[in-house]
């Protein structure tokens, strides 16, 4: 069996994906990882998922454009110019 | 290259990285192995040297540190045959090959460890010259490769300061031991100028090109001379080459390195290779019965 090893590097952070182990079962696992990726107590924790348990997501619908929802999907540069040019025509008028 | 294959090469050009489960052109996939498996095969063989040093450290304290470090160097070989083997070679596939000669492994873990200095050396330079080529994959376009180089990288660090502080005792020592270090420089100076490959334009170099390494031989040869010249040249140590001089363009001369050597070293004709291998082979079959129990339970 395969296990994906995450571990912590400090209590608080993300877990962050680190390599993998091969074991017979978890027992196994937990033993290879301890050895591989915590002996110089470098990491706080570990998680350990046998891989067939991993369900993975990577295509994303992209049907409707969802743009109004992050900052690059506002551009104010041209708008910005043409307030500041009012702005200042308006305070020349007064 | 059909036109997927050149979207994919266009990807990882630009510096882009792919995972085990992207769809990987055949010949980014057989580069990837060949790479990995010779990285792997490097760290395997790569302790046999120390190892012989092992029961004649000259105190406790260097036999538990060498220790350690050969405990690192097995453990990546370890993270990197998980790699390879997720690529679809098999570890008993991949042992086979390094025992039968057909893979290779690295031309440094072909030679003698005659004296104590050399061990000081290995650590310090030998591991100095590999952590350059291993910090240029930090950037692998291969993201599962790249992200265990980070963990070995790390640990590599400890064996670069255990090697200096080796040297450090030895040449602050009596006059035989620093002659013990320059007989070791002596002797490790051609193997390590060879240790990064021809001068081959990174260009046209497969492996740049697929972006498994990120940066050319030379280039790495230059980043070694440029960090490690100074710091042999600063304990009063000499390096054996008359034309070894910095240039006002900060560009290393050198003597060519003996690329014949190289050559035959690599393919099983080094003055340990055979030794070496016969070595791991009757390894692999005494501890059979660990792999057969463990995958068994």
């Amino acid at each position: 069996m395969i296990f994906e090893v995450f571990r912590q590097e400090k209590k608080g952070q993300p877990f962050t994906h680190a390599g993998s182990v091969v074991a017979p079962d978890a027992a196994f696992a937990d033993a290879w990882a301890r050895e591989q990726y915590g002996r110089r107590g470098e990491s706080e924790a570990l998680w350990l998922v046998p891989r067939d348990a991993v369900h993975q997501v990577t295509e994303w619908a992209d049907e409707f454009d969802l743009k109004y929802r992050r900052v690059d999907g506002y551009s104010i540069k041209e708008r910005l110019r043409v307030a500041r040019e009012r702005a200042s025509q308006k305070g020349a008028h007064a | 290259m059909d036109a997927r294959t050149q979207e994919f090469l266009a990807y990882v050009q630009d510096g882009g990285q792919v995972e085990a489960t992207d769809r990987l052109p055949d010949e980014y996939r057989q580069k990837l192995v060949k790479f990995i498996e010779m990285h792997g095969n490097s760290e395997l063989m790569g302790v046999l040297p120390e190892r012989e040093w092992i029961l004649r450290a000259p105190t406790l304290q260097r036999k538990l540190a060498l220790t350690a470090k050969v405990q690192d160097e097995v453990g990546h070989a370890q993270l990197i045959y998980r790699v390879a083997e997720d690529l679809g070679k098999p570890r008993d596939a991949m042992l086979a090959d390094l025992i039968s000669g057909k893979a290779k492994f690295h031309n440094v873990f072909h030679y003698p460890t005659k004296t104590w200095g050399d061990v000081g050396v290995i650590a310090w330079l030998v591991d100095a010259a590999a952590i350059i080529s291993q910090k240029a994959l930090l950037k692998c376009s291969y993201a599962p490769y790249a992200r265990i180089m980070k963990k070995i990288c790390w640990e590599e660090s400890f064996h670069i300061l255990h090697g200096r502080d080796v040297i450090l005792a030895m040449v602050t020592g009596t006059d035989m031991q620093r002659e013990l270090v320059q007989e070791a420089i002596d002797r490790w100076w051609g193997p390590l100028m060879q240790f990064h490959g021809n001068p081959i334009p990174r260009d046209e170099d497969p492996m740049y090109m697929w972006r498994i390494k990120s940066q050319g031989n030379e280039e790495a040869r230059q980043q070694f001379l440029e960090g490690y010249v100074p710091q042999i040249r600063e304990l009063g140590l000499t390096v054996p080459d008359p034309n070894l001089r910095r240039g006002d363009d900060g560009v290393w001369a050198y003597s060519e390195p003996d690329w014949d050597e190289l050559r035959s070293v690599v393919t099983g004709h080094g003055p340990r290779s055979q030794e070496r291998l016969a070595f791991r082979a009757r390894f692999l079959e005494q501890e059979k019965w660990v792999r057969d129990t463990v995958l068994a339970a």
